[in-house]
């Protein structure tokens, strides 16, 4: 297969909530174009509908999410929901931000959340974890 | 100093360096660069000839005289030391009002208030975009009974309080008023700080409701009614630290601060203000990062950058216009998840340097604040830490005691010369307001940022316990667990405070802000009054709003 005709991975990286925190969803975005995927970034103080219809809208392979205001326990299960009723409960959402570990295993255990990335992963890491969810 | 260094005999040091270095050879170990935090190269020595320019008296001076780059305070902290002010605010008004009596008795000398999203946004509790947010990153503040709450049995004509909030500022600080005025003292003996820093949102913080415009005006009703009534209250701190936060490097924060306040003065004038009625007000916030030297010297070139646009750009005559004071916070974007207790020893060589620069007050992080709001114990180490450097140190008892090292002041110079092209560049765009719509200063701030994660990435910085020194421990610290029955409590409150107070008076109230913002009348005498009815954050703001408008940013990456 001509792997220049491979539609590129498209990624969808997203600011819920009211936080203007957004230093780290800027650097992973970035990260993520050098790495040769494509990527939607929302911009600050997004709703978990306006999250998911961007989602739907650009077609995306993954939706990241970051938040940093501490809300991460009401907007991520409130964008899953809105997605799966998008048809679009397959599509990996990741979530990066200030997440302690408890609420992280809770949002993976409960299926809302596939990946938690908190401060001092490699974007190396969020690269091959998308790379392999995509291949 | 280079100063009474006789030419001839910066001849024969240059001579003795040339030999020196031949002597010396190359000896650096291979694979190691020397470059500040900020990525500027830094040299091995320095010498006489580093600052063979520099005369003491016109760049340097004495303390609490012009050009200040040695300190504001003539006798700085033998006077009186910097104030230990601790940022803080979590959960609702109840909770808050114990924290900050806690740190009173601990010895803290001030108080710094953190709003939760949704007030610094300027929703209600109880609003859609609310959910899931109030009382999680700082204390929830709908209404002026919240901040007699909040204030309840603390004495606010005898502290000082600083707020950090920027949108809805005049909001917040109405309230504040109105509390100190139910609580006996007159305007005129308050004293504190709102951050009311509208500029430094667009360019980095975010936390912005309404377009660049009429936030302006805002602020510049603020000048005038706080010059008036509140002569004691600093009616803007403008804010580096936030800039520098989202990733910016040490000349940056420096320039794009003081670019942010020549714009705040020039609002003023424009305003028809004297430019000495409001000037001495206007106070500084600067981040306090990892490079020791960077740090101070930032601080130094600040206070004379500020001194000499101040009398020779605008015409300044007071000598309180040309000060430069300024609070600083230790950096958290200088904090690791990975082992949180060396984030005190972080923390310290942060707070180090910003009372060698010469800081009026300082906030020290908590060792957990990378992973949660800080435990009590947290907030106490961070309060001790600035403690034992001013009881135990002996760092506050020379006034800027690193002056005169050939080091400190070439990178002093060379970072006020930075600074200077920066402004260039930024009235070559056509100044502040025209730069942030076309994204320059968030460009440059987000090239600095992704800059700095890639060296990370290449362990070319390294964070010690992350990138280096890992050991992989699992967490072993306690954090701060908001209940989330305080989202509940606090909306029921809200609700139940809308029912009681007399509507009629609030809509009349909203409808003579809007006129008045719809004109050219100050506006803070009408949110005061809303205020006092007891109108509530979020209806002032978008009572307000409906006027105004609302922002929004082209967002790029």
């Amino acid at each position: 297969m001509d792997m220049s005709s491979k539609r590129k991975i498209r990624v969808l990286v997203a600011k819920p909530g009211l936080d203007g925190h957004d230093r780290g969803a800027k650097v992973v975005a970035r990260a993520l174009r050098d790495a040769g995927m494509e990527v939607i970034y929302t911009g600050l103080h997004q709703t978990p509908e306006q999250v998911a219809e961007a989602a739907l809208q650009e077609d995306v392979d993954v939706v990241g999410l970051s938040i940093l205001s501490g809300a991460h326990m009401t907007l991520v299960p409130r964008i899953k929901e809105l997605l799966n009723e998008r048809q679009l409960g397959a599509v990996p959402l990741l979530v990066g931000g200030i997440i302690p570990e408890e609420d992280a295993l809770a949002l993976k255990q409960s299926g809302c959340a596939d990946r938690v990335f908190t401060p001092g992963d490699p974007l190396e890491s969020i690269v091959s974890y998308i790379r392999d969810r995509c291949i | 100093m280079a100063a009474y260094e006789k030419p001839d005999s910066l001849k024969k040091i240059k001579e003795a360096e040339n030999r020196w270095r031949k002597e010396q050879g190359e000896t650096v170990e291979a694979g190691r660069s020397f470059l500040t935090v900020s990525g500027a190269p830094v040299k091995d020595l320095c010498t006489p000839l580093d600052v063979a320019g520099l005369d003491y008296l016109r760049d340097l001076g004495f303390p609490g005289q012009y050009p200040y780059t040695r300190g504001v305070q003539g006798d700085m902290y033998r006077g009186r030391l910097w104030t230990m002010r601790q940022f803080s605010g979590f959960g609702d008004a109840f909770d808050s009002n114990r924290r900050y009596r806690y740190l009173l008795e601990q010895g803290q000398t001030g108080l710094s208030v953190a709003f939760d999203m949704p007030t610094i946004m300027g929703y209600d509790s109880d609003h859609c975009r609310s959910l899931g947010e109030v009382g999680r990153c700082g204390v929830a503040v709908d209404s002026l009974e919240d901040m007699e709450v909040l204030f309840a049995g603390i004495p606010v004509g005898r502290i000082t309080t600083s707020m950090t909030i920027n949108g809805p500022a005049a909001v917040i600080w109405c309230m504040y008023l109105a509390n100190a005025e139910k609580q006996g003292v007159p305007l005129d003996r308050v004293g504190g700080t709102i951050q009311n820093d509208i500029l430094k949102e667009y360019i980095a913080q975010k936390s912005w409701i309404f377009p660049p415009e009429p936030s302006l005006r805002l602020i510049t009703d603020i000048f005038a009614f706080a010059s008036r009534f509140v002569p004691r209250w600093n009616t803007v701190s403008i804010s580096g630290y936030h800039i520098r936060e989202a990733g910016s490097t040490a000349v940056q924060e420096l320039a794009f601060t003081l670019a942010d306040g020549f714009a705040y003065v020039e609002a003023g004038i424009k305003a028809g203000l004297e430019v000495d009625d409001f000037a001495p007000r206007l106070s500084f916030f600067f981040n306090a990062h990892l490079d020791f030297f960077e740090e101070i010297c930032k601080y130094r070139a600040a206070r004379r950058i500020w001194a000499r646009r101040m009398k020779e750009r605008y015409g300044a005559k007071d000598p309180r216009s040309w000060m430069l004071r300024f609070h600083t916070q230790t950096a958290g974007c200088s904090l690791t998840a990975q082992e949180p207790e060396n984030n005190i020893v972080r923390t310290t060589l942060e707070a180090l340097a910003a009372v060698l620069g010469g800081t009026q007050s300082l906030h020290t992080n908590s060792m957990d604040e990378v992973l949660a709001l800080p435990t009590e114990k947290a907030a106490k180490i961070a309060l001790r830490t600035q403690q034992i450097l001013a009881f135990e140190s002996g760092a506050a008892n020379t006034i800027d005691p690193l002056a005169g090292s050939y080091f400190v002041e070439a990178l002093t110079n060379e970072m006020e010369v930075a600074a200077e092209e920066y402004f260039r560049r930024i009235e070559a765009l056509g100044g502040v307001l025209a730069a942030i719509e076309r994204g320059f200063f968030q460009q440059e701030i987000a090239d600095a940022a992704y800059a700095y994660q890639q060296a990370v990435e290449k362990g070319e910085r390294v964070a010690v316990g992350v990138n280096r020194f890992a050991s992989g421990e699992p967490l072993s610290i306690e954090l701060l667990r908001i209940d989330p029955a305080v989202e509940r409590k606090q909306v029921e409150r809200l609700r139940e405070l809308k029912s009681r107070r007399d509507g009629v008076s609030v809509g009349n109230c909203l409808q003579r802000l809007k006129s008045a913002a719809a004109g050219t009348e100050n506006v803070i005498p009408y949110i005061l009054e809303a205020v006092k009815a007891y109108a509530t954050e979020g209806e002032i703001v978008a009572a307000l709003k409906e006027v105004f408008g609302e922002y929004r940013e082209q967002p790029l990456f």
